[in-house]
C-alpha cells in the first residue's frame, strides 16, 4: 500500500504501539531544568546522551556577554548555569554562551548536520517543526515529555492525522517563503492544522532552498500543526553533505533518504491546494499569526466579520494594536524593526535583508536590530561584510540568540512600541508588555526600516 | 501525579478564542528553575491591568484553540497551581492538551454551545470515567483517549509505564536502525 512520508517515519520509529523512538533530542535552558530535577528525584539517568545536544538561546543577552556567569539578569544567569551543570552531570554535549557553535537551537541543529532526513527530532520548544524541512518528523514537547525522552529516549504519542498542502505555480518576485506560510495560516486559521502532521509539497516548495523550507516548517505550529515536513531532495542532501555530523557513508545514507518521499497514490486525511503564484507579501495586523493580510490591503473591519467570536477577537486585537479599520497597511509606521529568530535568522535571510538596505539609511523614526541565529551565521555574515552593510544603514548588529522574538532577554519592546518583525508570533506582549508586533519577511522588514512604514516590496526601489 | 476521577464545583469563565500560552504565563516567569509557584503569575498582564477577573474555582471554561503557541508546560503548571483542576473548551492546541494530561490537569472538549451552557449554569461535575460533564444545563459527553484516561484515573507516571517496556526499547536499539543517526557526543 502506498505510504505518506509521515507513515514511513512513524512506522520506522514505533517501538511498540504509540511509543515512538527519538533519534535526536535538542535541549535548551528554559524547558529543561525541571526535567533534570525530575530525573534526579527518581534516581534516573539520561538513556542516550549521544543522541542529545544542548545550547543556550532563549535567555541569553545579545550584547556581547560571552559567558553564563557574566549574564547580568540573575534569573537568566541561574537558568543558563543550571543548564551547563545539568549537561555536565549527565554527559550531554552543550554549546553554551561563549561557544562558537552557540545559537538558536533550531538554527544550530541543521548547521551542525545533526538534523538529517528520516529522523525523529524533539525539543521542548514548539518551533521544533523547523527540522521537518529535511524530511524528518520533528515536533515540540513539554517539560514532562522532555524528562520522558531523557529517561527513555522514547515518547508516548497519539498518531496524528495527515495533511498535505500542495502549492502549484511559483512564488512571484518579492514573495518569500515567509509570505507563503503566513498566507497559508491566514487561509486555514490558527487552528486549521490542529492534530495533523503537515506535508508541504508541490513545485513551489520543490523550488525552495533549505532555509526557505525551514521558515515554512517552522511556522507550522502557528497553524496548530503537530509537525511540518518537506520531502528530502538534492537540495537537502547537498545541505547535509560536509556538515560536522554528516553520515560517514554519505552515499548509503542518501540511498536510504531517497526512499522517504510520499509514494504516488498515498492518501492523506486532509488535502489542501494553494496557488503559490497568487500569493503576495503579507503583514499581520492583529494578535495571532492568522490575522494577516496582503501588504496592499487595509486593516479589516471587525463589523464585516460573520462569526461573533471572530468579531470579538478582531475588535480586541485592533484595540491592542492601536489600528483603525480601513487604514492601508502601507500607512502603518513601525518604530522598531527586528530581523532574527528561528524563523528568519539564517545567512540567506540576512543576505536578503542586506540587499534591501545596502547603501540606504534606516528612517530617523526607526530603531533596527539584526540578530544572527547562531555564532556561525554571524561569522559567515561578517566574512561577507553583511554586518558593515547593516551598520552603515544604521542597524544594530548583535550576538546570536532568540532575542526579541520572545522578550525573555534584555531585547524587548517598550509599552506601545510597534515593531516589524521577522519572528513567528504576534501575540499580545510577546515581544514585551504592550508591544505591537507585525510579522513580515526579512525583505519587508528591511524595507519598512528604510521607509519608516510598510511598503510593497514588489514595486519598491 | 495524583489520580483524577471526579472534579466538581464552581466554574470560572474566560470567553475568548485563541488564548495563547504567552498570556497564560508571560515569558518573564519562565526563568524560574522550579516547578511550583507559577499560580500567582497566571494571566499576569490581563489580571494586573484589570482586563479580566478570575476566581480559583476547580473548573475553567474558555474559548476555542485554548493554549496555542509556545510548548511551555509552565502554562498548565500555572493553571493548576492557581487552583484549576479541569479546563473545558471547544478545542485545545495539541501540545498544551498533552502537557495538561501529563500533570493531571483535565482538558475536556465540549462544543461551543455546551461550553456556554455549562458556563451559564455556573457549577459542574466532571466524571473522567464516564466522560461526562453534568450541570444544571444537562449532561454533556466528552472524549478522552483510553490510555490517557487510564493514567489519569490511576495517577500513573508516564515514565514508569514506559520503563516497564524497557526490553522493547533495547530490542529496537539493537535492531540497528536507531544507531544510524548522528552521534552528538562525537562532534
Amino acid at each position: 500500500m502506498p505510504q505518506t512520508m509521515f507513515d514511513k517515519l512513524w512506522g520506522a520509529h514505533e517501538v511498540s504501539d504509540g511509543l515512538i523512538y527519538t533519534d535526536l533530542h535538542l535541549v535548551h535552558e528554559v524547558t529543561s531544568p525541571q526535567a533534570f530535577d525530575g530525573l534526579r528525584l527518581a534516581k534516573r539517568g539520561v538513556r542516550r546522551p549521544d543522541k542529545t545536544i544542548a545550547t543556550a538561546d532563549h535567555n541569553v543577552p545579545t550584547d556581547g556577554t560571552m559567558a553564563a556567569r557574566l549574564i547580568a539578569d540573575e534569573l537568566s544567569r541561574i537558568q543558563v548555569e543550571t543548564l551547563e551543570r545539568n549537561c555536565e552531570e549527565f554527559g550531554i554535549p552543550i554549546y553554551s554562551l561563549g561557544s562558537e557553535r552557540q545559537g538558536i537551537v533550531h538554527v544550530i541543529g541543521p548547521e551542525l548536520g545533526v538534523t538529517q532526513p528520516g529522523m525523529t527530532i524533539v525539543c521542548g520548544d514548539s518551533h521544533t517543526s523547523t527540522h521537518g524541512a529535511f524530511g524528518s518528523l520533528a515536533f515540540g514537547i513539554g517539560t514532562s515529555e522532555v524528562e520522558h525522552v531523557l529517561a527513555t529516549q522514547c515518547l508516548v504519542q497519539k498518531r496524528p492525522k495527515t495533511m498535505r498542502i500542495s502549492y502549484s505555480g511559483e512564488l512571484g518576485a518579492g514573495v518569500t517563503p515567509k509570505d507563503l506560510i503566513l498566507a497559508t495560516i491566514g487561509r486555514l486559521g490558527t487552528g486549521g492544522m490542529v492534530g495533523h502532521a503537515v506535508e508541504y509539497a508541490g513545485p513551489a516548495i520543490e523550488a525552495l532552498s533549505m532555509p526557505g523550507r525551514m521558515t515554512i516548517c517552522n511556522m507550522t505550529i502557528e497553524g496548530g500543526g503537530r509537525a511540518g515536513m518537506i520531502a528530502p531532495d538534492e537540495n537537502t542532501f547537498e545541505w547535509v553533505r560536509g556538515k560536522p555530523a554528516a553520515p560517514q557513508d554519505f552515499d548509503a545514507a542518501v540511498e536510504r533518504w531517497r526512499q522517504l518521499p510520499t509514494d504516488e497514490g498515498a492518501s492523506f486525511d486532509t488535502e489542501v491546494e494553494i496557488d503559490a503564484a497568487s500569493l503576495s507579501p503579507m503583514v499581520t495586523w492583529g494578535t495571532t499569526p492568522g490575522m494577516v493580510i496582503e501588504v496592499t490591503d487595509s486593516v479589516p473591519d471587525p463589523a464585516a466579520m460573520d462569526s461573533p467570536a471572530d468579531r470579538e477577537s478582531a475588535e480586541r486585537a485592533l484595540t491592542y494594536m492601536a489600528l483603525e479599520p480601513g487604514t492601508p497597511m502601507t500607512e502603518v509606521r513601525p518604530e522598531r524593526v527586528f530581523i532574527g529568530s528561528c524563523t528568519n535568522s539564517r545567512i540567506e535571510d540576512l543576505r536578503e535583508a542586506a540587499a534591501v538596505v545596502d547603501g540606504r539609511k534606516v528612517a530617523g523614526s526607526v530603531r533596527g536590530m539584526v540578530v544572527p541565529g547562531s555564532q556561525q551565521v554571524k561569522a559567515e555574515a561578517e566574512a561577507e561584510g553583511l554586518h558593515d552593510v547593516f551598520r552603515a544603514a544604521g542597524f544594530e548588529w548583535r550576538e546570536a540568540g532568540c532575542s526579541m522574538c520572545l522578550g525573555m532577554n534584555p531585547d524587548i519592546l517598550i509599552e506601545g512600541e510597534r515593531c516589524a518583525s521577522t519572528s513567528n508570533r504576534n501575540f499580545e506582549g510577546r515581544q514585551g508588555k504592550g508591544g505591537r508586533t507585525h510579522l513580515v519577511s526579512p525583505k519587508m522588514a528591511a524595507a519598512a526600516a528604510i521607509e519608516g512604514h510598510f511598503v510593497d516590496i514588489r514595486d519598491w526601489s | 501525579m495524583r489520580p483524577v476521577d471526579v472534579i466538581e464545583g464552581k466554574v470560572s469563565v474566560l470567553d475568548r478564542a485563541d488564548i495563547d500560552t504567552d498570556q497564560i504565563i508571560p515569558k518573564q516567569f519562565l526563568k524560574r528553575v522550579e516547578r511550583t509557584g507559577f499560580g500567582e503569575f497566571l494571566f499576569y498582564d490581563w489580571i494586573r491591568s484589570g482586563e479580566i477577573e478570575l476566581e480559583p474555582n476547580p473548573i475553567l471554561i474558555a474559548g476555542r484553540n485554548f493554549g496555542c503557541g509556545s510548548s511551555r508546560e509552565h502554562a498548565p503548571w500555572a493553571l493548576e497551581d492557581f487552583g484549576f483542576q479541569a479546563i473545558i473548551a471547544p478545542s485545545f492546541a495539541d501540545i498544551f492538551y498533552s502537557n495538561c494530561t501529563k500533570i493531571g490537569l483535565l482538558p475536556a472538549i465540549l462544543d461551543e454551545q455546551h461550553c456556554r451552557a455549562v458556563a451559564e449554569a455556573g457549577e459542574a461535575r466532571i466524571d473522567v470515567d464516564d466522560e461526562t460533564v453534568t450541570s444544571a444545563a444537562g449532561v454533556f459527553e466528552f472524549a478522552v483517549e483510553p490510555d490517557v484516561k487510564h493514567r489519569l484515573l490511576n495517577g500513573l507516571d508516564d515514565i514508569g509505564i514506559t520503563l516497564e517496556n524497557a526490553g522493547a526499547i533495547d530490542s529496537f536499539e539493537q535492531s540497528g536502525a536507531a544507531e544510524r543517526g548522528p552521534v552528538t557526543t562525537a562532534l
